[in-house]
């Protein structure tokens, strides 16, 4: 499904990774660790096609993302560090534009079980403004249950400020969208406990994986 | 696709209704200046009527660039810019309605506000439409050309200078066109050859700005 070849990232002057590549099929889990500024988000983003590998390429069934460009963004949920809510528009509110500029559009009753799924039962309409940031995050994250029909989600540290129940919640979703035959690509700092049958892992420490 | 548009207009027109404060700046910045020329040169109608057009023109000028920083910023600072990046939409036909809603609550109240400053100038009843014309024609132009200078300037240090620099000598044509109507009906020509210029170039506006503002985007946000 998505393929990397000889992936070369540089940062200012700075060689991040080299000669890296991987095979990412239907039905995989694929998770990327290192320590901090080793190059993971860079490497999402590359996937994603928000940043031009230096060298190399990401191939989408066989096509290069960078000529696929919206057809392949179409197959795609990213959610990234940065949450891409508003403070200004209610949970609710939030979701629904997020949803909808991913191309899976929800109706309302859709968006309100999503976040009761998320555990923001009461808080839909309330501004963002007034949420913590772990429920800010919820809010992004509620994005994946309306995505199941989305075959590839690139998730930037997706455990980060959730607490306990959150954290469950979000890898039922995700062991749920690799049994459903989807693939995920994320990143984490956490000991993750996420089943799924093939479960692959890139350690850029160690260079290319 | 349409769903994508509409979605995209309603929530900047939404985050505007909440955030009245940015709307209101761009709105008073425009009639204290317009208001600062009477007062400055001075209440000689004849010269107040030769300076109207031009004022409220540069004035309605400089209000749309105040109000350009707006345009990505907070969607870049947020993370919603990667999502339109990412979209299965094009990115040009979503900046074309992130500038539609931009310009609907920055540059529309302008158009509508200028007749009530021209009275300050003594600018004759007729001369109105002209001129109200002129602005509905023009402001849009001024956002979509501003819209480039903004998604060129994203994340950059010190951008709203270096924004000024790069859009106002672009904003020249439309301002001599622009002001160009009123002085030209004024003078007997008539100022129909000037408006349908300024058509022309909202016309060609419309349909390049955007892409061009989607490709500087893309290179902002890498």
């Amino acid at each position: 499904m998505l393929e990397a070849v000889d992936l070369r990232c540089e940062r200012g002057a700075r060689t991040l990774f080299r000669g890296l590549g991987f095979r990412l099929r239907g039905g995989e889990l694929l998770r990327v660790t290192g320590a901090n500024g080793t190059g993971k988000t860079s490497l999402l983003r590359i996937v994603c096609g928000l940043l031009a590998p230096a060298q190399g390429e990401v191939r989408w069934h066989g096509g290069d993302i960078r000529v696929l460009r919206e057809e392949f963004w179409g197959r795609l949920v990213y959610i990234g560090h940065a949450n891409a809510i508003k403070d200004d528009l209610t949970a609710a509110e939030n979701l629904a534009v997020s949803c909808t500029l991913g191309g899976s559009s929800a109706d309302d009753a859709q968006v309100r079980a999503a976040l009761r799924q998320l555990g923001l039962a009461g808080c839909e309409d309330l501004p963002v403004r007034a949420l913590s940031q772990g429920q800010r995050r919820r809010v992004a994250l509620a994005r994946l249950v309306p995505s199941g029909a989305v075959p590839l989600w690139v998730l930037d540290e997706p455990f980060t400020a959730l607490d306990a129940a959150a954290v469950d919640v979000v890898q039922q979703l995700i062991s749920g969208h690799v049994a459903g035959g989807g693939a995920v690509f994320y990143t984490t700092h956490l000991e993750a406990s996420i089943a799924a049958a093939v479960s692959l892992c890139i350690d850029l420490d160690r260079g290319a994986g | 696709m349409l769903a994508v548009l509409r979605c995209v207009i309603r929530r900047d027109l939404l985050l505007a209704a909440r955030r009245r404060s940015d709307v209101l700046t761009v709105l008073l910045f425009f009639v204290i200046v317009v208001s600062l020329f009477p007062l400055g040169a001075g209440p000689e109608p004849a010269l107040l009527r030769t300076i109207a057009p031009g004022v409220i023109w540069v004035a309605a000028l400089l209000a749309s660039m105040l109000a350009l920083n707006r345009l990505f910023a907070q969607d870049h600072a947020d993370g919603t810019l990667e999502q339109m990046l990412l979209s299965a939409t094009p990115l040009g036909l979503i900046v074309a309605a992130k500038v539609l809603a931009h310009w609907l609550v920055s540059g529309l109240p302008l158009v509508l506000m200028a007749p009530v400053l021209a009275l300050q100038f003594d600018l004759p009843l007729p001369y109105f439409g002209v001129l109200v014309l002129s602005l509905a024609l023009g402001t849009p132009v001024l956002s979509l050309i501003g819209a480039i200078g903004a998604a060129l300037t994203l994340g950059v240090r010190g951008g709203g200078a270096l924004l000024a620099l790069l859009v106002l000598p672009l904003y020249v044509p439309v301002l001599i066109i622009g002001a160009g109507a009123v002085e030209a009906m004024a003078s007997g020509l008539g100022a129909q050859a000037y408006l349908l210029l300024l058509a022309a170039f909202l016309v060609v506006a419309a349909a390049f700005a955007p892409w061009v503002a989607a490709v500087a985007l893309r290179i902002s946000v890498e």
